[in-house]
């Protein structure tokens, strides 16, 4: 279907951005911009919730809506548009994207206020929001590279928004370069596909003249490759998902290209909470579900894609305990939380990745917004050892805050919850696709459940040093004064304006609420009969499945024989004839309790820690994290600092490259220190070479002959 | 005896080199002047040759251009010479070895 509604959803942003631009920084005015901003979001909100929900929607019907805007590259058989497309599942993105970019942008309004460069933080933030929704909505990888590359420029421009402070600029290039280690992966990865399938398109548009098949429809036809290390060399499918990996993993700053994620918070935390939180980082995980079809079909990359999703969550996690900037542990938070879902991906359980996207940009972007409340009220103040008991003075901020908490830790009712509580279940159950064996699905999953447990012990841990115990601002504010750059006094904690605590309290309400879209059918049908996993049914027919009757046959261990994952396809083929056996359901009920008790017994240790000592000392190697931004440097900065140094530098460029330019200069001043004795200035210097010149044109003559011009 | 071509013409070339010297080894302009202009009337003399010789009367037409032209370049010539003689105060061509005064 045709609709050129879409490109109104990204053009409208686009329009914003420039209008600020280049007219809201002569006007400087906050409201003209605030409106502009927001509207050009908004509109794009309207339309996309439009498009996708009426009757005939995208989330409705079985073909996306496509909108051809202009042929943009076509040579030979290669063909890439610049046309949009909106299937179930980016229209579920869009959906996400456009309404908590809409609270956020609104947000930043009241939180920017009084800032030089209100102007230029409105216009990089609809860029973004273009950026964005072109990465989503793109037909074809090629146009989706264009958003992923224009999410990365905005996200480079807004990490370095304070560009007067060194630490945002630094920040910057950090977040762009890792990112462009990524960029190298996808784009191989874009290559190899066309090579495979000679296409790059998404979706079959039979009006524009695509080829019979489209890059992911492709491998409907392929057998699935062999789970060896040798496939990922091999050209296939594995090497290709291994290449589209590496580009989510610097996006969604996986192990080991998470590093930028963290310093990103250098940010303003509007920023923070839009990109790098619920839309931009999830970026990778779109991609992946996206390219579903290729992945299902290469099982080593899967089993990588759950390994580093697993261990980038944990090892995230155990940072994120010993953190003492508010933002800092929630940006650990959001690199564990993206292992969730990278972990859901490489099990096969995509529609659950989605699921926790969706929860998650709920309830990351409410809670880093209302740590950039709590920020703002403590007149920016980040070091939650110079905060405690806030409770008492922003309610609003707290309370929604504490909804926030509630939904990570995975307490039932909230989002978090159900969200987290499905990727356990289908890492338990994962059949041993793209896994040595059935064990390995139970150690992925023991992965999980502890990363789970330090959720909420370092979420609890943030809750407490934030708004309950002793108010320790007044003394460190009143011992900052000292310092020379203090450059404000005690102040009072204040509850912020309404721009502030309205998005937070629409976000708690969805972060309370917005679980309920895709409770799982064990949980469900305790209550009623019918399958209420709207989301399950809605992204099923886009998302694909592992092919049955490849499962690996699962080498079960003696010991657990009490369950039969092998019967439990991770992602179910059709909808309705999803056969829940009572077994399985007594199982998932059981683990969902199991993770129940996991968050509880984590609030629990954290408020026992914390609660009392909320200044206790964390081992040093998590504050430290690690000491891989130490490890980094040592092994691969300086030594490429060096190799520039030495090698480039002082060897190529000053020897080859200076050589070189030096040596023509010098031969030109030989060649003219030469030739000027020619031009000595004296008159019968010049007759004489005249003469010369004449005898031996003469001399010619006689030796050859006059030549003559033969008609 | 009846003058033949070749005399006049080996009495060009004498006057010619005789010329062609002089501009070489004069270090007075006036010198070197007036043994170009020597060089020039060598070559009317040359052209006035052959065309009694031919019958042709191109080759005289051929010395009233050179004239004219020498004519223009002693006047363009005489003139530069004074205007260096009044700035230098002297006519070696060796001394105005440079652009400037």
């Amino acid at each position: 279907m045709e609709n050129n509604l879409l490109s109104l959803i990204i053009f409208a942003p686009l329009a914003g951005a420039a209008i600020n631009w280049f007219v809201g920084r002569r006007v400087r005015d906050e409201r003209f911009v605030g409106i502009v901003a927001c509207g050009a979001v908004a509109v794009s909100t309207i339309v996309a919730f439009y498009l996708a929900l009426k009757p005939d929607g995208a989330l409705h019907s079985e073909a996306p809506l496509l909108d051809h805007i202009w042929t943009w590259l076509q040579v030979g058989t290669f063909h890439a548009d610049f046309a949009l497309a909106m299937d179930r599942l980016s229209g579920t993105y869009a959906l996400f994207i456009t309404f908590v970019g809409l609270l956020i942008h609104v947000f930043a309004v009241g939180y920017m206020h009084g800032e030089q460069g209100f102007y230029r933080f409105f216009a990089f933030l609809n860029l973004f929001m273009f950026a964005m929704l072109t990465l989503v909505l793109a037909d074809n990888f090629v146009l989706m590279f264009v958003g992923w590359e224009g999410v990365g420029l905005c996200s480079y421009l807004l990490i370095g928004y304070y560009f007067d402070r060194k630490e945002a600029g630094d920040a910057a290039k950090k977040a762009f370069i890792t990112n462009r280690i990524g960029d190298w992966g996808f784009v191989l990865g874009i290559m190899l596909t066309f090579f495979v399938t000679g296409s790059v398109s998404f979706f079959a548009n039979p009006a524009a003249g695509e080829v019979a098949h489209t890059a992911l429809s492709f491998f409907k036809t392929q057998p699935v490759e062999s789970f060896t290390a040798g496939a990922i060399l091999a050209g296939g499918a594995t090497s290709i998902a291994v290449l589209l990996f590496i580009g989510a993993a610097g996006k969604s700053a996986q192990i080991p290209l998470y590093v930028w994620l963290p310093d990103a918070m250098a940010g303003p935390t509007p920023v923070s909470a839009l990109i790098h939180a619920a839309t931009m980082v999830t970026a990778g995980v779109y991609m992946i579900v996206r390219c579903s079809e290729i992945f299902v079909h290469a099982p080593t990359a899967m089993f990588i894609v759950a390994v580093i999703g697993a261990a980038t969550a944990l090892f995230a996690a155990t940072i994120g305990l010993a953190q003492n900037d508010i933002k800092k542990v929630l940006a650990y938070s959001t690199i564990s939380q993206l292992g969730y879902m990278f972990l859901a991906c490489g099990v096969g359980a995509f529609i659950a990745a989605i699921f926790h996207v969706i929860t998650h940009a709920f309830f990351k972007a409410l809670l880093f917004l209302g740590s950039g409340s709590v920020i703002h009220g403590m007149h920016h103040e980040q070091d939650m050892r110079r905060m405690g008991g806030l409770k008492k003075y922003m309610p609003i901020t707290f309370t929604t805050m504490a909804i926030g908490w509630l939904a990570i830790s995975g307490v039932p009712i909230f989002a978090g919850f159900f969200s987290k509580d499905e990727i356990l279940w289908r890492t338990w159950s994962a059949p041993a696709f793209g896994l040595p064996s059935t064990a390995f699905s139970k150690l992925l999953w023991g992965v999980g459940a502890l990363t789970a447990l330090l959720t909420a012990v370092y979420m609890t841990r943030m809750m407490v040093m934030t708004f309950w115990g002793k108010e320790r601002f007044r003394d460190t504010h009143a011992h900052k004064q000292q310092e020379p750059d203090a450059h404000h006094g005690p102040v009072e904690p204040h509850e912020s304006p309404w721009l502030m605590t309205v998005p937070l309290i629409v976000l708690a309400v969805l972060s309370t609420v917005g679980g309920f879209i895709g409770v799982p059918y064990a949980l469900s049908s305790a209550f009623t009969d019918r399958n209420v996993n709207v989301l399950e049914h809605t992204l099923e027919p886009v998302v694909a499945t592992i092919p049955p009757g490849v499962h690996a046959e699962p080498t079960s261990l003696p010991g657990e024989g009490a369950h039969a994952p092998e019967n439990a396809p991770a992602p179910v083929p059709e909808p309705v004839a999803h056969e829940h056996s009572s077994e399985e359901i007594s199982a998932e009920r059981m683990l969902a309790g199991l993770s129940v008790l996991i968050g509880l017994i984590g609030i629990g240790a954290g408020w026992y820690l914390f609660s009392s000592r909320p200044l206790l000392q964390m081992p040093r190697v998590l504050e430290n994290k690690y000491y891989v931004d130490e490890i980094y440097d040592a092994a691969l900065i300086r030594p490429i600092e060096a190799a520039s140094r030495e090698g480039l530098w002082k060897i190529f460029d000053i020897g080859v490259i200076d050589g070189l330019l030096h040596g023509v200069g010098e031969v030109v001043t030989e060649m003219g220190r030469l030739a000027r004795h020619l031009q000595a200035g004296f008159v019968r210097g010049y007759a004489a070479i005249i003469l010369l010149g004449a005898l031996i044109l003469i001399g010619l003559f006689a030796y050859l002959g006059f030549p003559t011009v033969t008609p | 005896m009846e003058p033949q071509l070749s005399w006049y013409l080996a009495l060009s070339a004498v006057l010619f080199t005789i010329g062609v010297t002089g501009v070489i080894i004069k270090r007075n302009v006036i010198a070197m002047f007036m043994c170009i202009e020597l060089m020039l009337n060598a070559v009317n003399l040359t052209f006035v040759a052959f065309a009694s010789f031919f019958q042709d009367v191109i080759g005289q037409l051929f010395v009233f251009i050179v004239m004219t032209v020498a004519a223009a370049e002693a006047a363009v010539g005489l003139g530069i010479i004074i205007a260096i003689f009044r700035n230098r105060e002297s006519l070696d061509v060796d001394e105005a070895s440079i652009l400037k005064l």
